[in-house]
């Protein structure tokens, strides 16, 4: 293998190495160039040789076989991959923009800043996830901000990829992460819970909105252990005006059984999203630590200081989507309001960790103005509000698991497709409106919605005999 | 150059025809076949002329242990793999047996292995089930890629340069690349008899240029095949493992 000597204006394979940008302990990256590739590219050189990390190697071949697989903005695009036996690199992508870490000297943010990072965060992640790929390493350095706002995660060195053999997993003992960042289950050496994100982004949001990081900073395996069993101290008792919904969101996200946070990042950008209709439970209304008696009941706990085998990532993904269903209020339309519940019910039946989020959409007219009173006086907005929880009724669904969401628009397809597509639906439930002259006038929404959805879309009409069409 | 991988036939022409269908429709180039054509199932003389007109024509072989019961009765097996050795001497003619006797147990190709079992021990037919017994017989080899069969279960392992190991059930249809910083094992499922719990008849394709690696599936008339192994008077548990694949 060639030694790693690298100096500015050396070219390997076409790309000429103009500035060396970082140097760490697993590789060095370099900006570089490439005739006809205009793009700003990055590459990265793992440091192998005398003395190296033979982390640094099994990181880097694990980032190798990950990277070229990965598609869509929230990851630098993949360009070229070296020959391992002559000089491995990898070239990317050079992100431009802001890591989350050039943060740290302003902290702590304003709560709807924090949110707004996790969300979008949380939405990368969620598109990571659905691409089979557990990150592992989240933390500030390794999210960056586009100008245009979108978030990008950076280096997979110590991902696990659903579909690949996992390199890191049978090579080390020691769990592999950044200390403050890293999750419980992570520490007790499971890699494949997509769960340990979440966590990770929780230590963040709670770093980001307190400017404390909930589990110090200590870097011994002992240190990090006390996350097992010791609970972070509430957001609320440092800084009093903190919102309830976000201690309760945060806290949900650092639980120590992955199974008691978010089922999946989707949900978590919902609630981050919608924090009007987040379920306070007593995570929001915490002022202090658990008492020292929980603490050591946990402590000598062997079920939690001990991993469990987990179900595999997609599994994980699809028994936790997130529904959205249409709803028309409209009087008389009983009997498509009735299937479209039939039918929530059985696909809610079969996927206890999905959340329904129901929808109605409060038309608007394109030339006057309109008023959010009746003719009686009514708020128009809150008698839908009132009228989706009365549909959603029958289903006794815990509040955790159900949303309502009056949109304002003047193309109801339209702001159906745009909700889903904002809140990472991942199946729409809409009716079908039967033969009408609204329906002759303006065209079938749900159609629309059918066709132009990029997720499941299921159109229900309610079962009855066409008597006109029997013979 | 795209190679097809094929172990473990075991006289299921239903299971075979499919999956050389499928690989001829991707593209494969060359076919390489790692032993056990025989025993088992119900087509014996049509799968062993199928292979010796792949050899002819430039295909690899090597011989699987029972294969090498036809002509050589000391094997040890079980009962129903014995039954069925018994049935199919009586089916194959001079030339087929004569050719199976003359498969060698080993075959280089480039960079790449094939064997039967574990290739520390070719002969002795041990079964690769475990991290310990591919680095084994990853062990025993020079070649970074060493291809085989014999558990009817695919696998893949792996030795990095530090001599760690890893271990990996591969998806269906994802290729995997075979990065040239480590050595490999590629366990192939079974064409003609899978035990993963998956009926589908199992093999694999392999892209030299990229180094990927993908393990296929393929789905085969089950039921007519264990029709046959019913009608030739052969155990019926031969015919009915088929249907769930163990």
């Amino acid at each position: 293998m060639a030694k790693p000597l690298h100096e500015p204006g050396l070219v390997l394979d076409g790309f000429r190495l103009e500035e060396r940008v970082h140097r760490g302990g697993m590789a060095t990256l370099w900006r570089v160039s490439h005739p006809g590739m205009t793009a700003p590219m990055l590459m990265k050189v793992p440091r192998i040789g005398e003395g190296a990390d033979p982390a640094a190697i099994v990181s880097f071949e694990m980032e190798q076989m990950i990277l070229p697989r990965l598609s869509g903005v929230h990851v630098p695009k993949f360009i070229a991959a070296g020959d391992f036996t002559v000089q491995p690199y990898l070239v990317m992508e050079r992100v431009v923009g802001k890591t989350l870490y050039e943060r740290i000297g302003v902290l702590p943010l304003p709560y709807a800043e924090v949110a707004d990072i996790g969300v979008k965060v949380a939405t990368a992640l969620d598109d990571l996830h659905r691409q089979h790929v557990i990150h592992l390493d989240v933390k500030p350095s390794n999210i960056v901000l586009r100008p245009n706002g979108e978030t990008v995660l950076l280096d997979f060195g110590l991902s696990h990829h659903d579909q690949l053999p996992d390199l890191m997993q049978e090579e080390f003992r020691l769990p592999f992460g950044t200390a403050p960042y890293m999750s419980p289950e992570q520490l007790l050496g499971v890699r494949n819970d997509p769960r340990s994100d979440q966590f990770a982004l929780g230590v963040l949001l709670y770093f980001f909105s307190t400017g404390v990081r909930p589990f110090g900073e200590s870097e011994t395996l002992r240190g990090m252990r006390r996350r097992l069993w010791r609970d972070p101290v509430p957001p609320r008792s440092l800084r009093p005006d903190y919102p309830p919904a976000l201690q309760e969101i945060v806290l949900r996200c650092l639980e120590t059984e992955p199974a008691w946070r978010y089922p999946t990042m989707a949900q978590l950008a919902f609630d981050l999203s919608h924090q009007d209709q987040v379920k306070l439970t007593a995570r929001s209304e915490r002022l202090r630590r658990d008492p020292f008696t929980t603490v050591l009941r946990r402590r000598f706990n062997k079920d939690l200081t001990t991993p469990r085998p987990k179900a595999a990532l997609a599994a994980q993904l699809s028994s936790a989507p997130i529904i959205a269903v249409a709803i028309d209020l409209a009087e008389g339309h009983a009997d498509i309001k009735h299937a479209l519940r039939v039918t929530t019910e059985r696909i809610l039946a079969t996927l206890p960790s999905a959340r329904l989020a129901c929808l109605n959409v409060l038309k608007q007219a394109r030339l006057t103005i309109d008023t959010t009173l009746d003719e009686h006086g009514h708020n128009k907005h809150v008698d839908r509000m009132v009228g989706l929880k009365y549909w959603a009724e029958p289903l006794k669904l815990d509040e955790r698991r159900l949303t309502v969401h009056v949109i304002e628009a003047i193309d109801p397809a339209a702001a159906i497709l745009e909700f889903a597509q904002v809140n990472r639906v991942d199946h729409i439930l809409i009716g079908a409106r039967q033969e009408s002259l609204m329906r002759k006038l303006l065209g079938s929404v749900s159609a629309k919605v059918a066709a132009e959805a990029a997720c499941t879309v299921t159109v229900v009409r309610p079962t009855y005999i066409d008597e006109a069409a029997k013979p | 150059m795209l190679i097809a991988f094929f172990a473990d036939i075991h006289a299921n022409r239903q299971a075979f025809s499919a999956c050389l269908a499928q690989a001829r429709d991707h593209g494969a180039e060359r076919f390489v076949l790692l032993g056990d054509y025989v025993g088992y199932g119900a087509d014996p003389e049509w799968t062993v002329t199928a292979v010796m007109d792949l050899v002819e024509k430039g295909a690899m072989a090597v011989l699987g242990n029972h294969d090498s019961a036809i002509n050589n009765p000391r094997e040890q097996m079980n009962v129903e793999a014995k039954i069925a050795i018994e049935w199919t001497r009586g089916e194959l003619g001079p030339s087929e047996r004569e050719f199976l006797a003359g498969l060698p147990l080993t075959l280089e190709d480039r960079d790449r292995l094939y064997v039967h079992a574990d290739a520390s021990n070719p002969k002795g037919w041990n079964y690769v089930a475990s991290v310990a017994d591919a680095a084994r017989s990853i062990s025993a080899t020079p070649a970074p890629i060493t291809f085989c069969g014999h558990i009817h279960q695919p696998a893949l392992y792996s030795m990095s340069a530090t001599a760690k190991m890893t271990s990996f059930t591969p998806t269906t249809g994802f290729a995997i690349q075979l990065l040239p910083g480590r050595r490999w094992l590629a366990v192939l499922g079974s064409v003609g008899q899978p035990r993963d719990g998956n009926p589908a008849s199992s093999y694999a394709m392999l892209d030299t240029e990229k180094r990927e690696l993908t393990y296929c599936r393929v789905p085969y008339d089950v039921e007519q095949a264990a029709a046959q192994i019913r009608k030739k008077g052969l155990p019926t548990w031969l015919a009915d493992r088929l249907r769930v694949g163990n």
